[in-house]
């Protein structure tokens, strides 16, 4: 049977700021355990959270990146449940009260269709630490580094109907959260992370189908492959007339199954109230305004603008908006060679290939942006062949230097000096009499591909050297 | 001995006794004495001798602070670094803090000397002082009642002269109710004056510290220099101190004192009734004008009050779970093990009552019957007052419904134990500053009279009680303790 696939989505951000939401210890990842948990993370008796400051701000960017609802009144609250990792026995979260409301985000598919997923809440939480079960033997570990540290939890609508659609959408959010600063998106250190809240149902029906939540998926590979499976799972006990049970789902990834949680994980009561250490943080008109001052320009409206300012395709405005980075590597390059065309080219075939091999995020990239448009300018004024260019281009990546001084030592520069060209071409066209007749013996049609043959003499007597467009000028002229 | 700050602070500056001495002095005291009372749960000679030497050393630098070289004592609820801060809790027994609550780092910088912790109920639940794991505090004006609760440590201290004055919390009367019952001066300040970072949580919206000490004068004092703004507690205000001791003086002539008819009604024992008209009437006499007020939502307060601090203290006090410090128990057999026995065998009886009921109340299902309805029982009681506060400086009213009740006599029935705090609990509902001060004898126990402000209003409550001790000498009264081996 083809069942419909509803999906909701939990994504958990980490917030990009320097120090925890409720105390002053640093956020950063992979110190020695313990070494960023001060007395407040540490709930020592006495201790009281401070709200930073820095986390609403960011919040708040995000609330005005989906045009949604700030809440102009929003109240922490403390949920409650006792767990190693929680030192305080809650999680100060926001319940009834979010910092943001109702908005809703445009996604676009593979296919280029566009589709808009409600976003339901975004709140300000607490992280909790993580317990260690093979730091000490015979013994469990904490470390409370990550006790504290500010999450936004943002809930979309259950308005996803396909694994396409949920990588779909947690991508084009990982290109938000990016572009507005707000997270530094590695998800590789748990950056953001993901509940997947998904039922079936009959095409048609109007009601829901009963739904498990998947916790904490933490790829979008992993998010695909946790949804297929899961689909599989919930079709296959429709199939078998069995009902599905409301519960709490790990998706193994070695498996490539999901698998029940406890269900007394389900069963809490988290007894969710106000935290009365902790005042309702307000926010004026005035406040927000300053915040929405600060908004840089965003994906979509980049994408436009490359489109009608540089003239690129669709295809590659898209690709290179899809991080700031890249973006703004591609307008350097871009204004530096004068020609948007070649730097886009450059961009997403040399260097994406080499990203791709090292497995390198572009701020890493060994070719910087000034680099690549010199490279770029050689190609212009007929110094470079493209072939010598790639050469350049995997000398630059190698570390060796600027492009002029590669160029100059490995002797690379280009003939386009017609006189010595033409005599090269007069002495191929002489010492190959054979060809030479083979060729004009041929019809119009099928001559290029005996072109060929002259335009690689050429070539190996001038050592690579030969402007290509000139030798096969030039050839043309001598062959008639 | 002379018995006031500011008198002993003109001594330290003429010579005639140093910090050193006094603190010597106060420490024999309590060694003599003390184990009467059991008011202190630690001593720390040590630290005290230190900080009296490097008093002198400021006072011989012509320091001007009227704290410098005072000898103090600290609730043990408030955290003292490298000293330890049990709550009287068999959970915190050997807790030691890496830090100084920021009350006790001001009254530090000020130059005062802490002779050690005072008793308390655990975690300050409790309105007799019973509920401690270090014992019973005893009334040293008769040692067979209560102090009351919970800073009884406090109150017994500063009434039996084992310190100057001493620091205090009050969640729902607990610096009033104990000042009442040992003869002394006790302020509670609006919520939000006084920081409580470092003061261990009980309920976090009703909590405050505050003051005790034998005059209004000294509380003065003593506040002046714990009072303001904390960036490290949001909930505290940043509204700049008043200079609390120079108010004292200006008369009370004029001042509209309300007096709430449902406070001062058939209900009330008659020898107390008595007690404070005549205080009343010395007010008056010093030109302030009784005014009749009704505050009609008082009934709520009691209801309201032990639905919301056990609500808050159930998830306040989760962080005990033996897991990073404090009590863990012996041997658990997983994790569920070490949580329950752990909290079981290290909180008491008084403790777990509170926490049931409160995790009860914020349970899914309940919380709007009992907690949401509480919260609007609150804010009645707060539009109650500010109505009141609409055309009158001040309210007057018990601070008890008697004076100190004997050791053992309400331990076995709660209900009982939460009405002693009928007349104090609407203050901190409604977040207002309170005082108690001493207004005569019931038998040969002290009694007090509790005067409400307006929010911030300290300066008037101090002035008022300090006015009605000019003319007055029940502040000045102390205990008769039998000195040496007897006891």
């Amino acid at each position: 049977m083809n069942w419909e696939v509803v999906i909701g989505l939990e994504v958990h951000l980490q917030l990009a700021t320097q120090s925890k939401i409720f105390s002053g210890s640093s956020t950063r990842f992979g110190a020695e355990p313990n070494t960023q948990a001060s007395a407040v993370d540490l709930a020592m008796p006495g201790m009281l959270p401070v709200l930073n400051e820095h986390a609403v701000r960011y919040a708040v960017l995000f609330g005005l990146g989906i045009g949604a609802e700030i809440g102009r009144r929003s109240v922490f609250d403390r949920k409650n449940y006792f767990y190693p990792d929680l030192p305080k026995g809650y999680q100060i979260s926001q319940f009834e009260q979010p910092i943001v409301g109702k908005g809703s985000f445009t996604v676009t598919l593979s296919d280029g269709t566009t589709k808009t997923i409600g976003i339901t809440r975004a709140h300000l939480e607490e992280d909790a630490g993580k317990s260690l079960h093979d730091a000490i033997p015979g013994a469990s570990g904490i470390d409370l580094n990550r006790a504290g540290t500010p999450l936004l939890e943002i809930v979309s609508e259950p308005d996803i109907r396909s694994a396409e659609e949920a990588v779909a959408y947690l991508k084009a959010l990982h290109t938000l959260v990016t572009y507005l600063g707000i997270s530094d998106g590695d998800m590789s250190q748990g950056s953001m992370r993901c509940d997947i809240n998904l039922s079936l149902r009959q095409p048609g029906a109007i009601e829901f189908g009963t739904r498990t939540e998947i916790k904490n998926v933490n790829s979008f590979r992993f998010v695909e492959r946790a949804i297929f499976s899961e689909i599989e799972r919930q079709s296959d006990i429709l199939e078998d007339g069995g009902v599905i049970i409301q519960e709490t789902r790990l998706y193994d990834a070695e498996r490539d199954e999901t698998r029940s949680m406890r269900s007394k994980e389900v069963a809490n009561d988290y007894r969710y109230f106000p935290d009365p250490d902790l005042l309702p943080v307000v926010l004026c008109d005035e406040t927000i305004e300053a915040i929405r001052a600060t908004l840089p320009e965003l994906p979509e409206a980049k994408r436009e603008r490359f489109k009608e300012q540089y003239g690129l395709g669709d295809y590659d405005a898209k690709a290179l908006c899809d991080s700031q980075a890249m973006a703004a590597y591609f307008e350097e390059a871009a204004n530096a060679a004068g020609d948007a065309k070649l730097a886009a080219n450059w961009m997403l075939s040399e260097l994406a290939a080499q990203l791709n091999a090292n497995n390198l995020p572009l701020k890493q990239a060994p070719v910087s942006a000034q680099q690549l448009a010199q490279l770029i300018v050689r190609v212009k004024d007929n110094t470079l062949s493209n072939k010598m260019a790639k050469q350049v281009f995997d000398a630059l990546w190698q570390g060796e230097g600027e492009v002029d001084a590669i160029i100059e030592q490995r002797g690379l520069k280009q003939v386009s000096d017609s006189g010595a060209l033409e005599t090269l071409v007069n002495e191929v066209v002489t010492n190959n009499p054979d060809q030479v007749a083979q060729f004009q013996a041929t019809d119009e049609g099928k001559q290029k591909k005996l072109l060929g043959f002259f335009v690689g003499q050429i070539m190996k007597a001038s050592k690579g050297q030969a402007n290509p467009k000139l030798v096969n000028e030039l050839l043309n002229k001598a062959l008639k | 001995m002379t018995t006031s700050i500011r008198s002993l602070a003109a001594d330290l500056r003429q010579g005639t006794t140093s910090a050193a001495e006094l603190t010597q002095d106060y420490l024999q005291r309590i060694q003599r004495l003390d184990q009467q009372l059991n008011s202190y749960i630690s001593v720390a000679p040590e630290r005290a001798l230190a900080q009296a030497r490097a008093a002198d050393e400021r006072l011989a630098n012509g320091d001007s602070s009227l704290l410098c070289g005072i000898p103090i004592a600290h609730k043990d609820l408030f955290c003292t670094r490298d000293l330890a801060t049990t709550c009287a809790s068999k959970m915190l027994a050997n807790f030691v803090p890496p830090y100084d609550a920021t009350v006790v780092e001001r009254i530090d910088a000020a130059g005062a000397i802490t002779l050690g912790k005072t008793n308390l109920d655990e975690f300050a639940m409790g309105s007799s002082n019973e509920n401690s794991v270090f014992g019973a505090v005893k009334n040293p004006w008769d040692l067979t009642c209560v102090p009351g609760g919970s800073s009884g440590g406090s109150a017994a201290a500063v009434a039996a002269d084992l310190c100057l004055a001493a620091t205090g919390t009050d969640t729902g009367g607990s610096i009033r109710q104990p000042a009442a019952f040992c003869g002394i001066t006790g302020l509670k300040p609006t919520y939000g004056r006084v920081s409580r970072l470092g003061m261990v949580a009980y309920a976090s919206s009703l909590d405050q510290g505050g003051v005790m000490a034998k005059s209004a004068d000294d509380c003065a004092i003593l506040l002046e220099a714990m009072a303001g703004f904390d960036a490290k507690d949001s909930t505290s205000s940043e509204r700049p101190v008043t200079p609390y001791s120079q108010h004292l003086n200006k008369s009370i002539k004029g001042l509209r004192i309300g007096v709430p008819r449902q406070y001062f009604n058939d209900q009330l024992d008659a020898t107390m009734a008595a007690l404070l008209q005549d205080a009343l009437n010395e007010l008056e006499k010093q030109g302030a004008k009784l005014i009749e007020i009704d505050l009609l939502q008082t009934e709520l307060a009691i209801p309201a009050y032990y639905i919301i601090a056990p609500a808050e203290a159930s998830t306040n006090l989760s962080r005990y779970d033996g897991v990073r410090y404090g009590y863990r128990c012996e041997n658990p057999t997983d994790l569920q093990d070490l949580y329950i026995r752990s909290r079981s065998e290290g909180f008491g009886k008084e403790v777990q009552r509170r926490i049931l009921v409160g995790t009860y109340s914020l349970s899914s299902g309940y919380y709007d019957a009992y907690y949401g309805q509480a919260q609007r029982a609150r804010r009645l009681i707060a539009e109650d007052f500010a109505q009141a506060f609409s055309h009158v400086d001040i309210i007057a009213s018990p601070t008890t419904p008697g004076p100190a009740f004997a050791l053992g006599s309400k331990t076995q029935d709660p209900v009982a134990m939460y009405l002693e705090d009928i007349y104090t609990l609407a203050v901190n509902l409604a977040g207002l500053p309170g005082l108690s001060m001493p207004a005569g004898f019931y038998d040969h126990r002290p009694v007090g009279l509790q005067l409400i402000g307006n929010h911030f209003d300290e300066a008037t409550l101090l002035r008022t009680a300090h006015q009605y001790q000019q003319n007055t000498d029940w502040h000045t009264r102390r205990p008769s303790l039998s000195t040496g081996a007897e006891a």
